[in-house]
């Protein structure tokens, strides 16, 4: 799935990074501190996390991440959005809690042939 | 594989430029044709002692050279040093602020992330004086 398709399959706003947007999801992974993302999260993921400053968009850079969806309503700093565009890293947000919106990537086939 | 030694500056505290030169590293190692997988594992290296000098060190030094059949990054700062580095290499130990944990910092799997994911590490540290951390990863 491309990244630009969760828009619509999820319900999320496009907050930053569109030119990303063609990136492939094949994976996911939930986390809010930043060096468990750093060990664990499978590259070319959507990561599900509350975390809206810029750090996360190295962290999405360096492991692969296709797109960040900030959940339970999260907004991320402008300085965010600033890098996200740079970097291409598309960041989008739900209203929903991460165990949703993971359900949800679920249903969507998303993930579902890892272990 | 060309060779290539390279030195940046990170600055204590700097959280706007956190993670740059690791991306730097990332996109230079990718240039050089460096498999993806020996990409991914120096790009976690890079950013955990980038960060590491971010929020506990003083003046880093950031040395990254790459030969025929390794990578070697070389982290240094003139911070306070590490008190005991058997427990800083400990799954969980953090001596993060409350405001970085905050932030979602301080899991305490910075030195452990590193170590997992490099060949050798040396970590040199004296109390007051700073702490160099050398990561050596082989390419083949």
């Amino acid at each position: 799935m491309k990244a630009g398709e969760l828009i619509e399959k999820l319900q999320v706003e496009l907050s930053a990074g569109a030119t990303g947007l063609d990136n492939t999801v094949d994976n996911a992974y939930c986390g809010d501190l930043l060096s468990d993302v750093m060990a664990h999260a499978p590259q070319g993921s959507v990561w599900l996390t509350i975390q809206g400053h810029q750090n996360i968009v190295a962290v999405a850079v360096l492991k692969e991440i296709a797109a960040i969806i900030l959940v339970n309503g999260r907004i991320p700093d402008d300085d965010t959005r600033t890098k996200a565009d740079e970097e291409g890293i598309p960041v989008l947000l739900s209203q929903d809690t991460s165990y949703q919106v993971a359900g949800q990537l679920f249903k969507h086939g998303i993930g579902t042939d890892c272990g | 594989m060309a060779e290539l030694e390279k030195t940046y500056t990170v600055k204590p505290r700097d959280f706007i430029r956190a993670g740059e030169v690791s991306i730097q590293i990332q996109s230079l190692l990718k240039s050089m044709g460096v498999t993806p997988d020996i990409v991914r594992r120096a790009s976690v290296c890079a950013y955990e002692s980038e960060m590491n000098i971010v929020m506990y060190g003083g003046e880093g030094t950031f040395t990254l050279r790459v030969d025929q059949d390794m990578i070697m990054i070389r982290a240094c700062d003139d911070g306070p040093g590490i008190d005991d580095i058997e427990l800083a290499f400990q799954e969980g130990y953090s001596t993060a602020t409350p405001e970085y944990r905050e932030i979602g910092f301080g899991a305490g799997m910075g030195l452990p992330n590193i170590k997992k994911n490099s060949d050798e590490i040396q970590v040199e540290s004296h109390k007051g004086e700073g702490t160099c951390l050398v990561i050596y990863i082989k390419i083949n």
